[in-house]
């Protein structure tokens, strides 16, 4: 039994739906559907941290597949299904923290509700508008889109706690777009969510669940980049991992990727290091993300060109310059679109472990160039590097 | 460091047949025994940058006050305070050097005597500058005034209506005394900015490696680096006389460098333009200045007709050749502006832009410096060397007119001395059968010098490199002496230098020993060569890339690569051993690797 979980009446709880239209030139924002090409900051509570980063990145003009997102509204919607919160309410107050069979057992149950749950007529309309306009904007029938979960835990010290940031891949039609947008809303159920959150103390409905859904890219190669050389901070440099396919064998840790260096002031690739590359993630003849092995002409290829690793470095520095501070970013090589066009961005989000160390002033004798020239002379810098 | 040592100067074979050799030397300048201990426990390396090849007695006196000059700056004049002069010695006919620092106990006593003094330099920099264009061209019009003629048969009558009683044999001995004067006057201009220039720019340069750690030496060489640069500028002539060979309807008169005839008023058109610049634009070498051999652009056409035959051919099949002048500003200031927004406080910012604004100052002096004394003045003086040897070939005192260059300078004052005494007396001279056998013996000794294969280095290999300009001019750092020592346990197929010049490529490597072989080099080939001059400009649109043995971040081949966009990889120590012509190379200029493909 878990005595220090509030129970918390979701009814009452419930926040009152807010208008986005009064604020909304475009008349395809509802209450539920953010298009990121219209982005505000003040949509951030309603879509999540995910869904903001990619309506800033579109704001900023980035190359960002175009998507929109399901805002909390729609989320919120179910819990006014009185059954549910009580039945959710109920397994959470018999649940053992200390008993980690048990913890997923009750997990499993709660996302099995959830998913369960008919999804509120209102979102279905909304969602099926929405998808449309997409399909249509990219000219695609059943066009095939990742959707991912977009919590709005923002506001809290860690934002990890709100699961795995769930990832489905190569969605297509609206059915199933509406199956993945439920598994998404129960992805705040995980074991790992509900332990985090009784650890710390939060409310089980402190947090809402928006949705985001965008344009699947089918990548040559994609991976992450550093706006700084990760070995030694120098921001003069992007760091970039490279594998072939989809991002998530890299992200996974599952291949050894590419390794690169790229000077993003010369914009030249200062530093290849070409790893021998076994499996990537790609849409497969059976239409959907599969992990398969790559054939051995391919292993040991650079996974991108000199020109994209450029344009890839380039992004990267765009999107520093655009948040003020080195960021870690998520990019595809993408197959159809034409070149100079092809590198497409999926995540911006600040670095962390360089940016957080004190940044004292380098130089020790601002103004007095004499007496820098001197410590210059005296203690020459391969001398100081070598030790 | 390992405990390997390069060869003991004293104990190393010359080349056979070369016994005697220190004859052609100043007994100063070669290893002996008087100071064995001190020669055998320091560090040489080869000079082969500026000197590669075995010195005459005339091309070591250069070698020799260059270095003295270089030297005299560091110790006497500014009081480098960790840095005296670099020791000099010949061996075998070959230049080496050797850096000497200061007595750590005593450095800080010369900080305030080189604040001091680089202080004044510093803040009157345009100013000194200023006169110092004055001193040299003045120094060059005095070597270019003076009077190597032979001896008259009778005085001029004003000798004696003005009553001066100065004959020409003393005015000759006089020039020619004045002659070494002015020379050893030059170079010391040379360095007058030289060291402390490159004080400043080092201080920028290391403020970039501390901001950014793995910033390459050629974005802060970027930064610095001059749009307009008179070292360029005989190049741009050769564009300009290149569209005037178009527009005046004689282009196909290039089509044969060697043997250009410019008829009729086209051709007296040409001349004309090619004269205007000729003085001094084209005091230039194809060497570096520092050999008696380098060829002049004014006394050897046939090298920039050829560079005018390459010229024309890109301008008719319609290439634009002319300088991006804004372009490549616009980029200096895109390059600048990226920096100075990448750095962590406005502390640094501001200091950034204190020592680019300093290097920026003195950086024209850095590149310039190499036009006005390495190639004008150096033209000037060949010129007058070979024309005295002339005169006492004329006259009976040496065989041949390049017999001079096989004596000393002070063999040279006997010489004179024979000359005039027996002018005045008007009876036979001494010299031809004197020097005549000494002459062959020095000239076939320095035949078999020119054949031996110098070591890169000898003596004790130094814990530290900490000699300033050693790093910066020569690109030799703790790092490339390890590096020689350990050459055999090196990557098979892989040579690593300095990353001079950005870019990779592949192509075929072609070598390049002396600057009479540049013609050689076909479009697209790679030049791989101990190191490479300016003058070798115009042969740069054609190569895909460039690797030397020697040279460091302000080595001419680095300066000239990326003024024009070749990838270079320098200060490889052995690449023209490695390497050889007709192999397939990759040349990576942003990582400063040199891969052998096949």
């Amino acid at each position: 039994m878990c005595e220090a979980c509030p129970i918390i009446d979701w009814a009452e709880e419930l926040p009152t739906i807010r208008s986005f239209t009064a604020r909304k030139v475009a008349a395809d924002m509802t209450n539920f559907i953010v298009w990121y090409d219209r982005y505000e900051h003040e949509h951030k509570p309603f879509v999540g941290g995910k869904n903001a980063s990619l309506g800033e990145m579109m704001r900023a003009e980035m190359p960002v597949p175009p998507g929109f997102a399901l805002t909390t509204d729609a989320y919120n919607l179910i819990w006014r299904d009185k059954t549910l919160v009580d039945r959710v309410n109920e397994l959470l107050q018999g649940l053992d923290h200390d008993d980690f069979a048990h913890n997923l057992d009750v997990s499993h149950q709660i996302r099995h509700l959830i998913e369960g749950e008919p999804v509120p007529d209102a979102v279905v309309d909304a969602l099926g508008t929405a998808y449309d306009a997409l399909c249509k904007h990219c000219d695609v029938d059943d066009l095939p889109v990742a959707i991912r979960s977009s919590a709005t835990a923002e506001d809290l010290p860690d934002a990890s706690f709100a699961g795995q940031q769930d990832t489905f891949l190569w969605v297509r039609g609206l059915p199933s777009v509406i199956e993945h947008t439920r598994r998404c809303w129960s992805s705040l159920f995980t074991d790992r969510a509900i332990a985090y959150r009784h650890q710390m103390g939060y409310l089980h409905n402190a947090i809402g669940m928006s949705v985001a859904v965008q344009k699947m890219v089918d990548p040559i190669a994609s991976g992450v980049a550093f706006t700084l050389n990760p070995s030694n901070g120098d921001r003069s440099q992007v760091a970039i991992d490279a594998s072939w396919g989809l991002g998530e064998a890299v992200v996974s840790g599952e291949v050894t990727p590419d390794n690169y260096l790229v000077d993003k002031v010369l914009r030249e690739v200062v530093k290849r290091e070409i790893s021998t590359k076994l499996v990537e993630y790609r849409l497969t003849e059976h239409g959907v993300v599969e992990k398969v092995a790559i054939e051995p002409e391919r292993q040991n290829e650079p996974s991108v060109t000199d020109v994209d690793l450029i344009a890839i470095a380039m992004l990267a520095r765009r999107a520093e310059k655009h948040y003020g501070c080195p960021q870690d970013v998520e990019w595809a090589v993408d197959r159809h679109l034409p070149d100079g066009e092809n590198v497409v961005m999926l995540q911006s989000r600040p670095e962390t472990v360089w940016s957080q160390k004190a940044t004292a002033p380098i130089a020790k004798h601002t103004g007095d160039h004499l007496e820098s020239i001197v410590s210059t002379l005296v203690s020459p810098l391969h001398t100081r590097n070598s030790g | 460091m390992t405990d390997k040592r390069f060869p003991n100067p004293f104990e190393i074979e010359g080349p056979d047949g070369a016994d005697g050799w220190e004859e052609l030397y100043p007994y100063s300048v070669t290893f002996s025994e008087g100071r064995r201990e001190y020669e055998e426990n320091r560090f040489w390396f080869w000079d082969s940058m500026h000197w590669g090849t075995a010195m005459t007695p005339w091309d070591s006196h250069f070698f020799e006050t260059a270095i003295s000059t270089l030297s005299q700056m560091n110790s006497r004049h500014y009081r480098i305070p960790p840095a005296d002069g670099i020791d000099f010695r010949v061996l075998y006919g070959y230049a080496y050097l050797s850096p000497v620092g200061v007595d750590p106990d005593k450095i800080e006593a010369r900080v305030p005597q080189f604040m001091e003094r680089a202080g004044h330099y510093f803040a009157n920099w345009d100013d000194l500058y200023e006169k110092w264009l004055v001193k040299v061209k003045g120094s060059i019009s005095e070597i270019e005034d003076l009077d190597f003629d032979p001896l008259p048969e009778m005085e001029d009558l004003s000798v004696i209506t003005e009553g001066t009683a100065i004959g020409s044999g003393a005015e000759l001995m006089s020039s020619y005394r004045r002659f070494k004067d002015l020379i050893i006057e030059v170079w010391q201009y040379h360095f007058e900015f030289l060291n402390l220039g490159y004080a400043a720019y080092l201080d920028f340069f290391g403020f970039c490696k501390e901001a950014f750690p793995s910033i390459p030496d050629l974005g802060i060489a970027k930064m610095v680096a001059g749009v307009e640069v008179d070292l360029f500028r005989p190049n741009e002539e050769l564009k300009v006389l290149a569209q005037k060979a178009i527009d005046l309807g004689i282009a196909r008169a290039f089509d044969t460098p060697d043997d250009v005839r410019l008829d009729g008023d086209a051709g007296a058109q040409f001349q004309a333009a090619w004269d205007e610049v000729a003085d001094p634009w084209f005091n230039f070498t194809s060497g570096n200045g520092f050999y008696h051999f380098d060829e002049i652009w004014r006394e050897h056409p046939q090298v920039p007709y050829a560079f005018i035959k390459d010229y024309i051919a890109k301008i008719e099949a319609g290439e634009d050749i002319s300088r991006p002048i804004d372009a490549i500003r616009a980029e200096r200031d895109r390059i600048v502006e990226e920096y100075r927004d990448l750095l962590a406080t406005d502390e640094d910012r501001e200091a950034f832009d204190g020592k680019l604004g300093l290097a920026r100052v003195v950086f024209p002096y850095v590149e310039n410096h190499n036009f006005y004394i390495e190639h004008w003045t150096m033209s000037v003086v060949w010129r007058k060397v070979r024309e005295l040897g002339a005169t006492l070939a004329k006259d009976g005192l040496l065989g041949a007119d390049d017999d001079l260059l096989y004596l000393r300078l002070n063999e040279v004052d006997e010489v004179l001395w024979d000359y005039y005494c027996n002018w005045a007396v008007n009876a036979p001279t001494a010299s031809k059968a004197h020097w005549a056998p000494i002459i062959e013996r020095r000239r076939d000794i320095h035949a078999k010098l020119k054949g031996w294969s110098a070591p890169k280095a000898l003596g004790e290999p130094p814990e530290v490199i900490t000699e300033p300009f050693t790093i910066m001019l020569w690109g030799i750092t703790t790092d490339s002496v390890s590096s020689w020592l350990g050459s055999d346990d090196d990557v098979d197929g892989q040579v690593t230098g300095m990353a001079a010049s950005p870019g990779t490529v592949e192509g075929i490597a072609r070598l390049v020993f002396s600057p009479d072989d540049v013609g050689d080099i076909e479009d697209g080939e790679i030049l791989v060569a101990p190191i490479t001059a300016p003058s070798w400009a115009p042969v740069f649109p054609k190569i895909k890339a460039c690797v030397t043995d020697i040279g460091g971040m302000m080595s001419h081949a680095a300066i000239v690569c990326r003024e024009y966009s070749v990838p270079a990889v320098t200060g490889t120590g052995f690449g023209t051993d490695r390497i050889k012509t007709g192999d397939r190379i990759r040349v990576d200029g942003s990582s400063g690797t040199v891969t052998i493909l096949d």
